[in-house]
C-alpha cells in the first residue's frame, strides 16, 4: 500500500481545526487555533483499557442492583432493574418501547464494550486483518454510545414524577449510578481511542513510536 | 541533528489534509455546495461543505435559546389521578429530587446533558457567530478559540434528543398508572433538539479555515 500517512510525512493535524503542521516539537501548540499537538492521542492504549475495565466493572453492578424503586402508599414496594424494567414494557403490550429499551440499555453498552476491547486487542497484536471493517465499527460505537442514557433520563423523570403522598412515591436505585458510569466509562473510552492506530501497522515501522505520544 | 530540530520551528502546511481516523493525507480539493470528501482507504468524512446552511445557523440557534428558556421552566409532564391528585415535574425539579435522593453523580450528569452544556454549546456558537464574524471584533484570541474547541468537546455530551426519548418511555409507563399531560416544555424541548440538530450542522473549523464562506481571521 502507498498511502502517505501524515506521520510518515513528519507532519501532524490538529485535532481542533485539522490544519497540518511540519517539523512539531512536544508540547507545540496549534498556530491557529491553539489545541494541543500530538502526532496520536497521547497515552490512548493505557487511557482507553483503563476506561474499558473500569465500565467492566461498573456493568455487573449496574445490571444486578434495581435502578428504581417504586413504593406505592398501599402494598408492596417494587425493585426494578434494567431487565425488568424492559420485561415490563414486553409484557405490558409494547414491544417497540421494549425494543427501543432492550437495544438502548443492554445490546449498546455490551456491543460498545465487545467492540472496544476488540479494537483494543487488535491494535496491540499488530493486526492488519479486517481493518476497514474495525474502522466502520469504531464510527458505530463513536455515535450509538450516548443513547445508553435513556434509562437515567427515564428514572430522573420518574423520580421526579412521582413524590405523591397518598398514592406512590419513586426512588432511583444504585444501579442507576453504575448504569450512568457505564455510559460515561465507555464514552470517554471510545474518546480516547485513537483510530489511526489500527492503520499504523500497515506502515513499515509498525507504529512503535507513534504509541504514547 | 537533534539540535537541528530543535532550532527549526513548526511550519503550516497549506492545501493539505490528513484523515483523521487514519491518518491518510490528501490535498484539500475545492467542495461544491454541499459536496462530501471521503477517505479513500477507511471512509471517514474528510470534509464537508456547509456554505447552505450556515446563513440558517444563527437565527436558528437563537430560536434554540427561547425554546432552551421554555423548555426549563414549564413542566414536562403532568400526573393527574382520578382521586384528584395532581403532580408535575420540571427539569430542574426532576433533577432536584436525585440530588435530595443522595444520587449526586447521576443528578449531576443529568444536569450536565440536558442543562448546563446544552446552553454552553448555544451561548458559545452566538458568540462565535456575532463578534467575530458579524462584527469583526475578535477580542481575545484565547475566547474566541475556547468557544470553538468547547463546542466540539461538548457535542457528544449534549443528550437533549436522548433526553426526549426518555421523556417518550417515561409517558408510556405511567399511563397504565394514572393520566398523563405533556406539559408545555415537552414540545419545547422536541423544538430544541430539532434545532439543536440544525445548529451543530456548524463546524467551528470553519473560522480557521478561510476556504469554508466566511472571509478569514484577521492576524
Amino acid at each position: 500500500m502507498s498511502v502517505k500517512t501524515a506521520a510518515k510525512l513528519g507532519m501532524v493535524s490538529c485535532p481542533h481545526c485539522a490544519t497540518l503542521w511540519e517539523d512539531v516539537k512536544a508540547h507545540d501548540r496549534c498556530g491557529r487555533c491553539g489545541a494541543g499537538l500530538h502526532l496520536r492521542k497521547p497515552d490512548s492504549l493505557r487511557r482507553t483499557w483503563a476506561l474499558v475495565i473500569a465500565a467492566y466493572i461498573m456493568y455487573v453492578p449496574a445490571n444486578i442492583l434495581p435502578v428504581m424503586i417504586t413504593v406505592p402508599f398501599l402494598g408492596k414496594e417494587q425493585q426494578d432493574t434494567i431487565m425488568s424494567g424492559i420485561i415490563y414494557f414486553w409484557n405490558s403490550g409494547s414491544w417497540g418501547l421494549a425494543l427501543i429499551v432492550f437495544t438502548a440499555s443492554f445490546l449498546v453498552p455490551l456491543f460498545k464494550l465487545a467492540v472496544l476491547t476488540q479494537l483494543l486487542i487488535a491494535v496491540q497484536d499488530h493486526s492488519k486483518r479486517h481493518l476497514l471493517l474495525r474502522a466502520k465499527l469504531y464510527r458505530v460505537i463513536a455515535v450509538i454510545g450516548r443513547w445508553s442514557m435513556l434509562d437515567v433520563f427515564v428514572v430522573t423523570l420518574m423520580t421526579g414524577l412521582i413524590q405523591i403522598k397518598g398514592f406512590a412515591t419513586v426512588h432511583p436505585g444504585e444501579g442507576i449510578a453504575a448504569f450512568a458510569a457505564v455510559v460515561v466509562l465507555t464514552m470517554l473510552a471510545s474518546i480516547s481511542f485513537d483510530p489511526r492506530l489500527m492503520w499504523d501497522v500497515t506502515e513499515h515501522d509498525p507504529g512503535r513510536s507513534h504509541e504514547s505520544r | 541533528m537533534k539540535d537541528n530540530l530543535n532550532k527549526l520551528t513548526m511550519r503550516e502546511v497549506p492545501g493539505l489534509i490528513a484523515c483523521e481516523e487514519c491518518d491518510a493525507v490528501y490535498r484539500r480539493l475545492a467542495l461544491g455546495r454541499s459536496e462530501v470528501a471521503f477517505c479513500r482507504r477507511c471512509g471517514a468524512e474528510l470534509e464537508r461543505d456547509r456554505r447552505a446552511q450556515r446563513r440558517h445557523v444563527l437565527p436558528l440557534a437563537i430560536a434554540g435559546l427561547c425554546m432552551y428558556l421554555v423548555a426549563n421552566v414549564f413542566p414536562i409532564l403532568e400526573l393527574e389521578l382520578r382521586s384528584g391528585l395532581f403532580s408535575q415535574a420540571t427539569l430542574i425539579g426532576s433533577v432536584r429530587s436525585l440530588r435530595g435522593e443522595g444520587m449526586l453523580f447521576v443528578a449531576l450528569l443529568v444536569l450536565a446533558t440536558t442543562i448546563l452544556f446544552p446552553l454552553i454549546q448555544l451561548l458559545a456558537l452566538i458568540y462565535l457567530l456575532t463578534f467575530p464574524i458579524r462584527f469583526r471584533r475578535f477580542g481575545h484570541p484565547t475566547t474566541f478559540n475556547l468557544s470553538g474547541r468547547l463546542i466540539q468537546v461538548l457535542r457528544p455530551w449534549v443528550m437533549v434528543e436522548v433526553f426526549l426519548l426518555g421523556v417518550i418511555v417515561a409517558f408510556v409507563k405511567l399511563t397504565s398508572m394514572a393520566t398523563v399531560l405533556p406539559g408545555i416544555a415537552l414540545w419545547a424541548f422536541g423544538a430544541l433538539a430539532f434545532l439543536l440538530t440544525a445548529v451543530f450542522s456548524f463546524d467551528p473549523r470553519c473560522l480557521y479555515i478561510s476556504r469554508c464562506g466566511y472571509k478569514k481571521q484577521g492576524k
